[in-house]
């Protein structure tokens, strides 16, 4: 076990590096000097010179790389170009609306759309499976800064029930919190109910047609046991995997929602970066947002084991 | 005269027949009917835009700022008075131009790679521990970091939205290959000589084409999706170029006033998307009945 999950660790280890690589070779692969993009349009050569040498871009490019990676393995990932504070500080500034925001996003999505993904799969080809399928598809299509309008239009404007936008601390009492982060959380679930559903139906279709499922109904085994123990159970590798993968949609949603709503989180800070051309906080938050999304599949490939003991790596 | 016969009867036979068969394929597939039907009129719609009454989307009428629908102005105007109904319908243009050519593009950088990996045992292990990493970072964030140090244009936001694309395409591929190669035919085809791009071409291909055209399909709409988060965070097309994102970024600030000069671009979109993915869903029924059945 324990040497499973050694080799499981070391194996995400080359796709940290490949990241880390990818996210320094980025302002290298622009076209264009990037420091003359930074300091934009009315700077004078020599304030390019500044930035130049800020950024360290006078030196040889494994010198830059080196440095870049000797500094972040002491968890030290820059400063900002436009505030001069540590990169690491901003993030962790912004870090308690964005985990709030995913982890009831996360609940909402998984407490609604397993349930549906089973009784569509359950009641196969009936209105129910329609409806839960018509569901996934518009979840996929609608993208979440519109759906996100619609619900601030409906719940905030018409109705008057919820804030508009805005963020309340969870120390600010669970109410206020719970206010402000239903609508955007709602709006970031649609399409990640969208792929659980569908993986979840799926999944259990597969296994539903299995003998064992009839063995079971046929020992006179109650629906709701056959269907959670030994249907969902045995279905639950591919769902929980499709979780994983779809931790990265979260992230890319994350950003957009924060934006509709006005919440100060990692994703507004993203696109604050964006506008100012604060080169060191994009890559700082691709780095946390991409080891996020690495720590959170190697979670999932290790609860493989304790969902289905028979897999062994 | 009997044979001119003969001809116009078997061509008005299969003219009914084609119709027939339409008719049945259009039963069993609703869906796809809509989702092709709701395509092609947001296509017409985006090519023919300045004979279906759209204007310049870029001109400029201080006066009639922020004015609701009228006959003049079908959507209302914007806070610079540019009519609204036409950015949207030039907007629809960016779309599908982006949709289209990262579908395009990264379907077939993603099969030359997955071609390469999946036959050459030695490109395989670095090529996947790239395309692994290159899945670590959302889609959007890549392209965000791309866009954000270069001059924004249409180009920058083709190849920064295809990029994150291309793992899809080669993990795809990738499996085809793996899967097909060991078949008797590779083999034969192997012991009688056929060079290695033969085999890629005459074998593996034909294979890999149907779930290529199908995963091309959802990577238009995903693409489309991505291009209008991309502008309407305002790191996408030049805000001089119309398209739904950055129509609805604008909006923002007149959205309790106004809350139609959000919703409406943001429609069009949402349509686009469902039509692109009812048309996958079609092709995917269609093209392979056992992922249907799965799915």
């Amino acid at each position: 076990m324990h040497f499973f999950l050694i080799r499981r660790v070391l194996a995400a280890v080359p796709v940290v590096i490949v990241v880390t690589i990818f996210v320094f070779a980025l302002l290298h692969l622009a076209p264009g000097d990037p420091a003359a993009i930074i300091a934009g349009d009315l700077a004078t050569a020599d304030d390019i010179a500044k930035i130049r040498a800020k950024l360290g871009l006078d030196q040889p490019l494994l010198i830059q790389f080196l440095t870049w990676v000797g500094q972040l393995l002491h968890g030290d990932l820059g400063n900002s170009i436009f505030s001069a504070h540590p990169v690491s500080q901003l993030i962790g500034q912004r870090l308690e609306p964005t985990i709030t925001l995913t982890a009831m996003t996360l609940l909402i999505s998984i407490t609604l759309a397993v349930p549906m993904g089973v009784v569509a799969a359950w009641r196969v080809g009936s209105w129910i499976d329609r409806v839960v399928m018509g569901f996934a598809v518009f979840g996929f299509s609608v993208p979440g800064f519109v759906i996100g309008y619609v619900l601030i239009w409906l719940f905030a404007i018409e109705l008057d029930w919820l804030p508009v936008q805005g963020y309340t601390p969870l120390a600010r009492g669970v109410g206020p919190w719970l206010a402000n982060i239903i609508l955007p959380s709602v709006t970031l679930a649609l399409a990640y109910m969208a792929l659980i559903a569908r993986i979840t139906r799926a999944a259990m279709l597969e296994t539903l047609s299995q003998d064992y499922i009839r063995t079971a109904h046929a020992k006179g085994l109650a629906t709701p046991a056959v269907l959670l123990r030994h249907a969902l159970h045995n279905a639950s590798v591919p769902i929980v995997t499709v979780i994983g993968i779809g931790v990265a949609l979260l992230i890319g949603g994350v950003v957009v929602t924060e934006s509709v709503f006005a919440i100060p989180g990692l994703g507004r800070l993203t696109v604050d970066a964006i506008l100012r051309r604060d080169y060191p906080v994009i890559q700082g938050i691709i780095l946390v947002f991409s080891g996020a999304y690495v720590a959170v599949n190697l979670v999932v490939d290790m609860l493989y084991t304790v969902l289905d003991p028979r897999i062994r790596y | 005269m009997s044979a001119t016969t003969a001809v116009s009867d078997h061509n008005r036979a299969s003219a009914s027949s084609v119709r027939q068969r339409f008719a049945t394929f259009a039963r069993r597939h609703p869906t796809v009917v809509i989702g092709c039907a709701l395509l092609l009129a947001i296509i017409v719609g985006a090519i023919f835009a300045p004979w279906l009454g759209a204007v310049d989307p870029t001109a400029i009428d201080p006066v009639n700022r922020l004015k609701g629908p009228s006959a003049e102005h079908w959507f209302g105007t914007d806070r610079f008075g540019r009519d609204l109904y036409s950015r949207v319908m030039h907007g629809g243009r960016v779309s599908l131009v982006v949709g289209a050519s990262v579908a395009l593009l990264a379907t077939l950088i993603g099969l030359a790679i997955g071609l390469a990996a999946g036959y050459l045992r030695v490109v395989d292990a670095i090529v996947m521990r790239v395309m692994d990493g290159m899945m670590a970072i959302p889609a959007i964030m890549l392209a965000i970091a791309l866009i954000a140090l270069s001059k924004a244009s249409i180009f920058i936001v083709i190849v920064a939205v295809t990029l994150p694309e291309i793992p899809r395409v080669v993990r795809l591929v990738r499996a085809i290959v793996l899967a097909i190669r060991e078949q008797p035919y590779i083999e034969a085809a192997t012991a009688i000589g056929t060079s290695i791009p033969r085999i890629m071409l005459r074998h593996l291909l034909p294979n890999a084409l149907p779930p290529l055209i199908v995963q091309a399909t959802y990577i238009c709409a995903s693409a489309v999706l991505i291009e209008a988060a991309l502008s309407f965070l305002g790191a996408g097309t030049p805000p001089e170029v119309p398209s739904w994102g950055n129509i609805m970024a604008e909006a923002r600030p007149y959205f309790q006033l106004k809350p139609a000069m959000v919703l409406l671009p943001g429609l069009f979109l949402a349509v686009t998307v469902l039509a692109i993915n009812l048309v996958g869903d079609g092709l995917r029924d269609m093209l392979d009945p056992h992922l249907a059945r799965k799915m």
